[in-house]
């Protein structure tokens, strides 16, 4: 029953089916909309994006890393050496040696897989992936029996053993076969795939960063992801390579506080959504809290909202990209978040109330409190600050953000000019030609106020000669730096914990050591941290403090958000629990008594937390009281 | 059956000028005489404007949900009233929706009764919410001082004057705004000769004298100065949720809300 021609035959009906069900999935995800993808470029670099990015991402668990290098890698190497050994028909014995070896490796993978699936914790998912160790261990134990009698020369094995042997291979490559259809193998070749033609090629290469939001053409007859065929052909793909392993899940804010966010089920709703016509009751993860499973339903062609993904889920997010950095399967949440937002807020008007008068401030008033523009600057005016308008040119222009009509942010300013005098830095202010810099506007998906604010600001900046901006907002950091360039605006610009410790370090800025004992805790923002890299400067600038630095649990590039990211903090989507307030234990669990912070979005939610509580003190305003002037 | 199914609906919108920056916005009344009249299920929506017909803001109404606004070209100074005048004639409605007052231009406030007195029409003011009857009655909520509501029935056609009690109005979607039409009007503007020589200038809140209170000690007279002295009412603390409740509602009965 075992002969070499069955087995060969086995081999190509289980391709062929693979090869029907990948030209399935092919057609579903080229239903959604074109993207420019370097077709033969994205093929080569896959194995490299493969055994490096997805690898450094996995390996942040050992103990997964482990398994599936033995699982993948020995099933690679078996149906590599099958196709030698019987579709090519070498008769090699070593070759035959090399498959015994391949299925003891992969065995030693699945009793890990089997372990991790005993008693699976939340954050997998059941269904077919509570099958997946059983099958993969029937193929092994088949493949095993067949590698022994191949290595002790018997190409044929006959009988009821024979037959044993070839049911025992045939359910197991039925379960290779069944993976383009859908099985729980599908992210296997979803993901290869999803490597080749990423949305987003630049993140494997030079920073291994891609953070900004692409521009959208406002003239579109589509604005936004309406119904999951809206979203790029590749984005589809990417959503299709979860294997809904749930990093996302146990690191998002959201989830963690209860609102209806869960970002590996919205991944999972969008499969469902561009793949089938039906409801969710297949899912086997956990729900976005609060909904139960057979809620949400949807089609390729039907709007998402409300069926598919309800609007909280949406407006839950913070755009804090812990998702995006855990994900190994390298997809885009974020991206994909913001796509339905636009659509929402440009096509619909359907942004939440609160989120809805701060975009008509924002088109108003160039600020998001509809706060006088001519006021910007007038808390400041003891400091007497130099302004563009008067001296036309600066070593560094200093952006101050809307955080400059907050008074609590003032004091990180005023700390922040001191220092900037005593390292006799050049420097000079927009005042009331600053605009808001369009991050709020563009997060809550209005696409049209950010354009609109960044070429205003662009064409102001453009009047002055400058050689850095430099600024206490994360968020204006970001959007000058990344996304001020897709629309003309190129310039130096820097954070101030990156400027203040080139100061330090170089020696124009000089600290002196604290005398407060008080133990600090840095809480890292996103659109510093995970957005820009930039997690050293503030550490060294505390470093130099000499205070004792107690590290959270979850800080630099893994970092929780504090709640105040991507409009969250207006569209206040109601959870159990409010995301500063669990940031907020972590720096309690820490022993910290200080939360030193380097983001105005970040101090006043972490102020906002009942006390009593940790001090909340911007880095700024630390080194000010140690500086020696 | 929608009652008002094929009901045309004429709402009147004028640019509006934001409080602190004095840019050109929606004016916040017509956007919610406007939310009032997305409101009357099946009913033909079209807005009208006299004014400058390049003027973006206008736009804004049209990104609520109406696909046509017809603008009767006009400058800052031509007479209103004749310019919407015409184009009523032509579209016909049977209910005419306008804020009560615009922001900019004379401020008076008069438009939606002279509009209501030339046509002959009975008008209700401070409108916070309509529902069409089958018998082409409309059924009218107004909104009086001190959180009343009064409701009676009015006859179409009818001009209703939204007031800040009308629901808020839904946001203008970007999309909608440059998809809707503007249909430009032609009629010859009649300036207003009233306002011949008038001049504008900003007006600047007069200053409030303060009384400064004499004799006693500087003590007293800080006092005197600072502290608020209660205008009515009760402080309920500490009470229960009922006492409060029962508190409120007695609140309510003595105001004549029910």
């Amino acid at each position: 029953m075992t002969t070499p021609s069955n087995i060969a035959w086995l081999l190509i009906v289980t391709a062929a089916v693979a090869a029907v069900g990948a030209w399935r999935r092919w057609r579903l995800w080229r239903a959604g909309q074109p993207a420019s993808v370097d077709w033969i470029g994205g093929l080569l670099a896959m194995p490299r994006r493969y055994l490096v990015d997805v690898h450094e991402v996995v390996a942040r668990e050992p103990a997964s890393a482990r398994m599936h290098v033995h699982v993948a890698g020995g099933l690679a190497a078996i149906l590599a050496l099958l196709v030698l050994i019987y579709l090519l028909d070498l008769q090699s014995w070593w070759l035959r040696l090399a498959l015994l070896v391949a299925v003891l490796m992969m065995w030693r993978g699945l009793r890990m897989l089997v372990e991790r699936r005993r008693a699976p914790p939340a954050h997998l998912s059941r269904g077919g992936f509570q099958r997946l160790p059983d099958v993969l261990r029937l193929l092994a134990i088949g493949l095993g029996v067949l590698a022994v009698f191949l290595v002790l020369g018997n190409r044929e094995v006959g009988g009821i053993v024979g037959l044993a042997l070839f049911a025992t291979l045939a359910l197991g490559m039925a379960e290779l076969a069944v993976a383009t259809w859908g099985g729980p193998l599908k992210h296997a070749f979803a993901g290869a795939l999803h490597l080749a033609f990423h949305p987003r090629p630049e993140r494997f290469s030079g920073e291994k960063r891609s953070t900004a939001l692409k521009p959208l053409d406002l003239a579109a007859a589509r604005l936004g992801a309406e119904r999951p065929i809206d979203f790029k052909w590749n984005q589809l793909l990417g959503f299709d390579a979860c294997v809904q392993c749930g990093r996302c899940e146990q690191m998002c804010p959201a989830y963690a506080a209860g609102q209806p966010l869960n970002p590996k089920k919205l991944i999972q709703d969008l499969v469902l959504g561009f793949s089938m016509t039906g409801d969710d009751r297949r899912y086997t993860g956990s729900p976005h809290p609060g909904q139960a499973p057979g809620d949400r339903r949807g089609a390729p062609t039907a709007p998402i909202v409300p069926e598919l993904v309800a609007p909280e889920t949406l407006w839950a997010c913070t755009t804090c990209r812990a998702c995006v950095y855990e994900c190994p399967m390298m997809i885009e949440h974020v991206d994909a978040i913001l796509d339905m937002r636009r659509h929402l807020t440009l096509a619909q008007g359907a942004t939440p109330a609160k989120a809805v008068n701060v975009l008509e401030e924002l088109r108003q008033t160039d600020n998001s409190g509809g706060q006088d523009p001519k006021a910007r600057i007038d808390w400041a005016v003891d400091q007497r600050l130099r302004l563009m308008r008067d001296v036309r040119q600066a070593d560094v222009l200093l952006w101050l953000g809307d955080g400059a009509f907050d008074r609590r942010v003032q004091r990180t300013l005023r700390a922040l000019f001191k220092l900037l005098r005593a390292a006799g830095v050049d420097f000079a202010v927009l005042g009331e030609e600053e605009l808001d810099c369009g991050d709020l506007a563009r997060r809550l998906g209005d696409e049209a106020a950010f354009q609109s604010l960044a070429r205003r600001n662009l064409a102001i900046l453009g009047r002055y000669r400058f050689n850095i901006i430099v600024t206490a907002d994360p968020h204006a950091y970001h959007s000058l730096k990344n996304e001020y360039p897709a629309l003309g605006g190129h310039f130096r610009v820097m954070h101030h914990t990156g400027y203040l410790a080139g100061l330090q370090r170089q020696g124009r800025l000089k600290i002196a050591a604290s005398t407060d004992a008080r133990p600090v805790s840095y809480h890292d923002p996103c659109y510093l941290g995970r957005y820009n890299g930039e997690v050293a400067a503030p550490r060294a600038l505390l470093g130099a403090l000499g205070v004792p630095l107690k590290e959270m649990a979850r800080s630099g590039l893994r970092s929780r958000c504090c709640g105040g990211g991507g409009g969250a903090a207006i569209t206040d989507v109601p959870g159990k629990l409010r995301i500063p307030d669990m940031r907020m234990e972590d720096a309690r669990a820490a022993g910290a008594e200080i939360v030193a912070v380097a983001c105005p979005q970040c101090t006043v939610m972490l102020e906002g937390v009942i006390g009593p509580r940790p001090e909340v003190r911007d880095v700024a305003e630390l080194l000010a009281e140690a500086v020696v002037e | 059956m929608d009652e008002a199914a094929g009901l045309q609906v004429v709402t009147l919108v004028s640019v509006g000028r934001h409080p602190v920056t004095g840019r050109a916005r929606r004016a916040p009344l017509d956007a919610r005489a406007v939310e009032l009249g997305l409101r009357i299920p099946g009913a033909r929506q079209v807005l009208l404007h006299a004014g400058d017909p390049g003027a973006e803001a206008l736009r804004e109404y049209l990104g609520m949900g109406v696909e046509t606004m017809h603008v009767v070209r006009c400058g800052p100074r031509d007479d209103v009233l004749p310019a919407l005048r015409a184009p009523l004639r032509t579209l016909r409605p049977s209910l005419i929706l306008t804020g009560m007052r615009a922001e900019g231009a004379e401020d008076s406030g008069m438009v939606p009764y002279l509009i209501a007195q030339s046509l002959g029409w009975p008008i209700v003011a401070q409108v916070a919410d309509v529902a069409i009857g089958r018998d082409g009655k409309a059924t009218v909520v107004q909104a009086l001082p001190r959180g009343r509501r009064r409701e009676f029935e009015v006859t179409l056609p009818c001009v209703l004057a939204a007031g800040m009690g009308a629901p808020a109005p839904r946001p203008s979607a970007y999309a909608r705004a440059w998809r809707g039409r503007m249909a430009e009007a032609s009629v010859a503007p009649v300036a207003d000769a009233r306002c011949e020589g008038w001049q504008e200038s900003l007006a600047r809140p007069r200053g409030k004298r303060l009384r400064a209170p004499r004799g006693g000690s500087a003590a007293a007279r800080q006092r005197a100065a600072t502290v608020v002295v209660a205008s009515g009412g009760a402080v309920l603390q500490p009470g229960s949720p009922q006492e409060a409740a029962r508190a409120i509602l007695e609140y309510l009965r003595r105001a004549g809300v029910r």
